[in-house]
């Protein structure tokens, strides 16, 4: 029997935006199938040493992807070394300190840098900041704070660095950590912090005792979440990495990460292998950051979803 | 013994009254040097860019090393073809999927929905260039304008999705009440009531999805590829302004250094110029909310 009241058009709309809603899974699942398949050689042949061996030669048909994985590690880790601390005190001034008439522009100027494309921070990353690390950046730090002799900051500086690529990844991660987190702080209750002043508390001490420990795991999530854009990152970070297969303890030696080296030898993959070597790097990159990001959307989550006890 | 306690607990004030003034200068100087990127980057840009940036640059199309002057005409056609198929895909779906979250809610399938599309809008780009790679560019055995915008089109659809869907229930529940008194069907009322009472907010979400992926260079790396040729065709390579940039940042030419800072400047143009209408149609939105 058909209810009345139920126009024959429901049933076609229901149907259409169920369908639509099904393309978001149907999408992800279409993606790690295709990476998979595309990879499926190059595991096949390399084995477990894909992961684990640091030996990247095209022309012996040897890839082994570690030296891309830990330079997209070290790269994402200075990264957030250097953004959360400024993007979690922008937010925490945009939030809590500045002004009124400030909040706006301070934080429509933040929410730009997510605006900017990758190609034009890659692009002012080869004119500016490369060259600018060499010549101002890399002699103090050797200099004027005697960290030369540290591996870190030994060997030759040419440019084109893991710490040049940390730099960037930095700036383009800190407008989502410092977004999430302002998000966070404002979803924090009034009482919170009335209750802090109460108490004799000063501002610090209110934002750093009472709202940063209830916004906490948000936070993280932010951060988290900078991660995950960090990680993928590929066009600035090809630009200024140096792209060299190798794994040095330097952080002013060039290196590679997973994102660039596909980005870089794809269009000169000839092989069947090599490209399907480059697709094994992907399918790497698309674990990592699935993983990353499902904790981080889980993170943000549990803090945005209302009052808890 | 009072009086030392007195003193002691001075003391402690001052200390604690100090630490927070200096905390919140530091959080100062937080803003100040995120906001200094950006600056810079814009700055070089007009400095780089602006003395290239002719009209013959709109007009012209590339040329070969050592030649002066020449233009993007067909990136800049590339890119805004790569836009629109992209639309034509994130667009209906993103519209589609988030009237449906809005409507379920808190059913089984909305909530997974809505985590995947949030992980899906944090994948790096360059994995969604290898989905269209693999199933749109390997099986025909060319690189074509039509993949490039899937990709494009697949990346917007997350974001289109959230937004709708915040958009949406924004809309009071009362005109969703009122449409169905009067005894419009459901789907009538989210089309001619629900959806066009939340246009301007999902106006601005396509705007703002628009001008993430108009700079995207990843994706079309492996599906769109570039091109030096004038070119409109959907299954052929197509130009786009972003690769253009690329090419010409990382080749050893200064002359085509210099067309690069002019690409990247109508690229961040075209890009602020999108992220301020996103603005200015929120804005006309809450303005009208008198009336």
């Amino acid at each position: 029997m058909i209810l009345a009241g139920v126009a024959p058009g429901d049933r076609v709309y229901q149907l259409a935006i169920t369908a639509f809603a099904l393309v978001v899974p149907a999408l992800l699942v279409l993606i790690a199938i295709a990476i998979g398949v595309a990879a499926w050689p190059a595991f096949a042949t390399a084995g477990l040493s894909f992961i684990t061996s640091s030996e990247w030669n095209v022309q012996a048909g040897k890839f082994g992807a570690a030296p891309a994985i830990y330079g997209t590690l070290v790269s994402s880790f200075i990264a957030l070394l250097l953004a959360t601390p400024l993007a979690v005190g922008v937010a925490i001034f945009l939030s809590e300190i500045a002004p009124k008439w400030l909040r706006q522009p301070v934080a429509f100027l933040v929410d730009l840098l997510a605006a900017i494309p990758s190609v034009v921070y890659g692009l002012w990353g080869i004119f500016f900041l490369v060259p600018m690390l060499r010549e101002h950046v890399v002699p103090f730090l050797r200099d004027t704070l005697h960290l030369g002799s540290t591996p870190l900051f030994s060997g030759p500086a040419y440019g084109p660095s893991m710490l040049a690529a940390g730099v960037i990844l930095a700036i383009m991660a800190l407008p989502y950590i410092s977004a999430v987190t302002r998000e966070v702080l404002l979803a924090v209750p009034r009482s919170q912090r009335d209750a802090a002043l109460a108490l004799g508390a000063t501002k610090w001490e209110m934002i750093w005792d009472a709202v940063i420990p209830y916004a906490r795991s948000g936070i993280i999530g932010g951060i988290i979440l900078g991660l995950g854009r960090a990680l993928g990152e590929t066009m600035a970070v090809t630009m200024v990495i140096g792209n060299r297969p190798e794994i040095s303890a330097s952080l002013l030696a060039p290196g590679y990460t997973m994102a660039s080296l596909i980005a870089n030898e794809f269009t000169e993959a000839t092989s069947d292998l090599h490209l399907s070597a480059l697709m094994a790097v992907g399918a790497v990159l698309f674990t990592i950051t699935l993983i990353v990001n499902a904790i981080a959307r889980w993170l943000v989550w549990r803090v945005a979803s209302g009052p808890r006890s | 013994m009072a009086r030392r306690q007195r003193t002691a607990l001075v003391s402690s004030l001052r200390r604690r009254k100090t630490g927070n003034v200096v905390m919140l200068a530091l959080t100062y100087i937080a803003a100040l040097l995120a906001t200094l990127p950006l600056v810079f980057i814009l700055f070089h840009l007009l400095r780089q860019g602006a003395s290239t940036l002719t009209p013959d640059f709109f007009t012209n199309m590339p040329r070969p090393v050592g030649e002066a002057g020449g233009g993007m005409s067909n990136a800049i056609v590339g890119t805004l073809i790569l836009i629109a198929i992209a639309c034509a895909i994130g667009l209906p779906v993103g519209v589609g999927a988030g009237l449906y979250l809005a409507e379920k809610r808190a059913g089984a399938l909305a909530m997974t929905v809505r985590f995947l599309s949030d992980v899906l809008n944090g994948l790096p780009s360059i994995v969604l260039g290898i989905f269209a790679w693999q199933f749109l560019v390997r099986p025909f055995g060319r690189f074509s304008a039509l993949a490039g915008g899937i990709a494009l089109g697949a990346m917007m659809i997350p974001l289109v999705t959230r937004t709708t869907e915040e958009m949406i229930r924004l809309v009071p529940n009362s005109l969703r009440e009122a449409a169905l008194a009067l005894g419009y069907p459901r789907w009538r009322t989210s089309m001619s009531v629900i959806l066009r009472t939340a246009l301007p907010g999902i106006v601005t979400g396509a705007l703002v999805a628009v001008a993430r992926i108009a700079g995207e260079t990843a994706p079309l790396l492996f599906t769109a590829f570039g091109n030096q040729f004038w070119s409109t065709s959907l299954d052929e390579p197509i130009a786009a302004l972003p690769l253009q940039i690329f090419a010409y940042a990382i080749s050893p030419y200064d002359e085509w250094h210099a067309q690069a800072w002019a690409g990247a400047l109508v690229l961040i143009v075209i890009v602020l110029i999108i992220s301020l209408a996103a603005r200015h149609v929120t804005r006309a939105r809450f303005g009208s909310a008198t009336d």
